[in-house]
């Protein structure tokens, strides 16, 4: 750091002394800032895992069952048994469901915004996706309970009928309230977040590589395959995990749209499950010590999950980007 | 040309500002002052109230006495000028941590502190105190359905326990029918409703079911649901927009709930000569019946579940509000004292019946008010 400062010194100085002595304190504010962020950032991320350790370390061992395999919350019993099994299964589950169904719907969303709409239609289109991110979740939630969990029941049944050999959509006709439709309502919540990434990453497609494929003849879908979606991948994929990010934390939505219960029910359709943050929500507020306790372990293995998903996408993505466009 | 454009559509663009503008002034001038959100005949003057000193007071703790809170805290307030009494509906789990942490005056709670609580609390009672609990509010646990075309329907503590434990799983089963002679009971399949939060309430209905019916009941009660099936739903509130919105649906929640929503509530066969039906005057009964099992000057109440009197409804919530029996902060005593004072008086019981809440029985309220004065 200091030699590189050095390196800048003896450098040529402006005409005006005052003006190039002001550019150099404002440069050094401005690094000391950014360095200030980045430590804090460490600060903070160190301190919410050194206290989530902590807390979960003094629950798991008063723990009477097993914290990984246990289908039980009884965090306030004596002894205290819990597990997380179905949190974790139904974490899972649900966002998985989430990605599947938004992921190609904001990829197509992206594209038609950037590619395909007239401009007086792309721009109203951009902003209406970008408004439903700023639409509570607690108003998905309700929306989700009175308006989308009655209409699911029919698609369910069609399922049930094609597809319900396979266990996994099979579907006994009680409300609609399952990891399924979370995983609907959720795909709705993160879409925003990944189109509006998206869309940036494909208009950043450089102009003369379509152009190119352009005069070589290509149609335009051939154009967006050969351009703009290798260009785009690993933006595409860090779009995605930001929105899985939002769909593994999203509580008030699941659990009021959720049926939970610890139980794991091998069809998506039918009623039961939870998640890690919707179980923090509706435990904690008669939790007592050794429940929050509890709650807090059942938060530091989300930490853990999200941090694993996060860690994975940049791999994914450093490994992927000498391939695609995006340093051609 | 393309100069007149731009105008056209910036004076298009204005009208519509002007048009949003005048709509927004317009809504905005349809608003009331009563923001409370209680029925409007809740009458916040009382006559006689002894006002404690200035000061500011922070509770916590049960929702399930939430709406009574809000009235006492009103009429409190309307009547003190300078006292702030600020209660949070955090939840009786919540609520009890935060007394013992201290930081509050009193806490609801709508179920019993643990021995080791008790014990816990007397680093923050002062002089040897320790925790107490106060009956303050008791309410009826009604147990709504929605089965169009039957408006009255008997039920008693074996079926609901093998409803809500998912035997018995169709409207038009024999055990239901035997209870509803005359009734056309549909061919429909029974969705109960549970809690998916910890709750006072789930405590309650199931202490109930378990010491009524233990063969059909077999699970401990619990603040968290141990029964097997059904579904679930957060909070009070969650379960009554189930219910609403799913034929053949029944679940449990506090009688306002269910008033306030137009929801059919069941009347439960007790083994008297009628079945009690889900009222604030028969759960007032249940209240009067119930026994003191605190010592010390502990309140703390044990109910009959199994009572077989006329006109007492069994599943009642009783909440209580947790103080230290020698008071805590010396600088907040005073208006404790006032507060808990009227909320136990005569006319803080009354304010009760208002909002489908259940005044305690004479004798059990006497106590309570001679347990406030003697916290000193």
């Amino acid at each position: 750091m200091t030699a590189k400062s050095t390196d800048v010194e003896p450098a040529p100085r402006p005409p005006e002394g005052s003006g190039g002595s002001t550019t150099r304190l404002g440069d050094r504010v401005f690094s000391n800032l950014s360095k200030g962020s980045g430590i804090a950032l460490l600060v903070i991320m160190g301190a919410i895992a050194v206290f989530l350790t902590i807390r979960a370390v003094v629950a798991i061992r008063a723990n009477d069952g097993n914290f990984l395999t246990t289908f039980a919350w009884e965090a306030n019993a004596d002894p205290p048994y819990f597990g997380i099994a179905v949190l974790l299964f139904g974490t899972v589950v649900s966002s998985v469901i989430a990605m599947v169904i938004a992921v190609p719907i904001a990829v197509g969303i992206a594209l038609f915004i950037s590619h395909y709409a007239p401009r007086r239609l792309s721009t109203p289109i951009g902003y209406l996706i970008d408004l439903l991110a700023a639409v509570p979740s607690i108003i998905y939630g309700l929306w989700g309970a009175l308006y989308l969990v009655p209409r699911m029941t029919g698609l369910y049944d069609w399922l049930d009928q094609f597809l319900g050999w396979t266990k996994v959509f099979s579907y006994d006709g009680s409300p609609a309230r399952s990891l399924m439709t979370v995983g609907i309502l959720l795909a709705i919540m993160i879409l925003p977040i990944i189109t509006s990434v998206t869309r940036e990453v494909f208009k950043q497609t450089p102009k003369a590589n379509q152009e190119a494929a352009l005069a070589l003849g290509a149609t335009r879908w051939e154009v967006i395959r050969v351009t703009v979606l290798p260009f785009g991948r690993s933006g595409v994929i860090s779009a995605s995990m930001l929105g899985l990010g939002r769909a593994l934390g999203e509580t008030m939505a699941v659990a009021t749209v959720l049926s939970p219960s610890f139980l794991i029910n091998a069809s998506v359709l039918e009623s039961g499950g939870g998640t890690f943050a919707q179980n923090i929500a509706s435990q904690f507020k008669e939790a007592g010590s050794m429940g929050r306790d509890a709650l807090i372990a059942s938060g530091l293995v989300l930490f853990l999950l999200t941090l694993l998903v996060n860690g994975a996408a940049r791999l994914i993505i450093a490994r992927r980007k000498e391939y695609s466009g995006a340093n051609a | 040309m393309k100069l007149s454009r731009t105008s056209g559509r910036q004076r298009r663009a204005l009208s519509l500002g002007a048009a949003l503008a005048a709509g927004a002034l317009a809504l905005t001038a349809c608003g009331t002052d009563d923001n409370s959100g209680l029925p409007g005949a809740v009458d916040f003057s009382v006559e006689g109230l002894t006002c404690g000193p200035d000061g500011t007071l922070l509770a916590s703790g049960s929702s399930a006495q939430a709406n009574a809170m809000e009235v006492w805290v009103n009429t409190y307030q309307a009547n003190c000028e300078g006292s702030q009494i600020n209660y949070k509906a955090t939840g009786s789990g919540a609520g009890v941590q935060e007394f013992l942490q201290g930081t509050t005056a009193f806490a609801g709670s709508d179920s019993l502190l643990s021995p080791g609580e008790v014990e816990e609390s007397r680093s923050v009672c002062r002089d040897g105190g320790r925790a107490i609990h106060l009956p303050m509010a008791a309410g009826p646990i009604a147990l709504g359905y929605n089965l169009p075309g039957v408006p009255e329907l008997t039920l008693d503590a074996a079926t609901l326990a093998q409803i809500f434990d998912s035997r018995i799983t169709r409207w038009d089963d024999p055990a239901v029918a035997a209870l509803n002679p005359g009734v056309d009971l549909p061919d429909l399949a029974i969705t109960p409703f549970h809690r998916s939060d910890g709750s006072g309430t789930t405590e309650n209905l199931t202490s109930y079911l378990n010491e009524s019916a233990p063969e059909d009941w077999p699970h401990e009660p619990n603040k968290s649901w141990r029964g097997r099936g059904g579904q679930s739903a957060d909070g009070s509130s969650g379960l009554v927009g189930m219910v609403q919105q799913n034929e053949g649906a029944i679940s449990y929640f506090e009688l306002s709930y269910a008033h306030q929503n137009n929801l059919d509530t069941v009347r439960i066969d007790t083994g008297a000569e009628e079945p009690v039906e889900a009222t604030v005057e028969n759960s007032s009964n249940a209240i009067a019946e119930a026994e003191v099992i605190g010592e010390d000057g502990d309140l703390a109440l044990q109910l009959d579940y199994g009572s077989t009197a006329e006109g007492v409804y069994p599943i009642v919530l009783v909440t209580y509000e947790i103080v230290c029996d020698r008071g805590n902060e010396p600088g907040t005593l005073d208006l404790t004292r006032a507060f808990l004072n009227y909320t136990a008086g005569e006319e803080g019981q009354r304010a009760l019946a208002e909002i489908d809440y259940a005044p305690i029985s004479d004798d059990i309220v006497e106590q309570v008010r001679q347990r406030v004065e003697a916290m000193d």
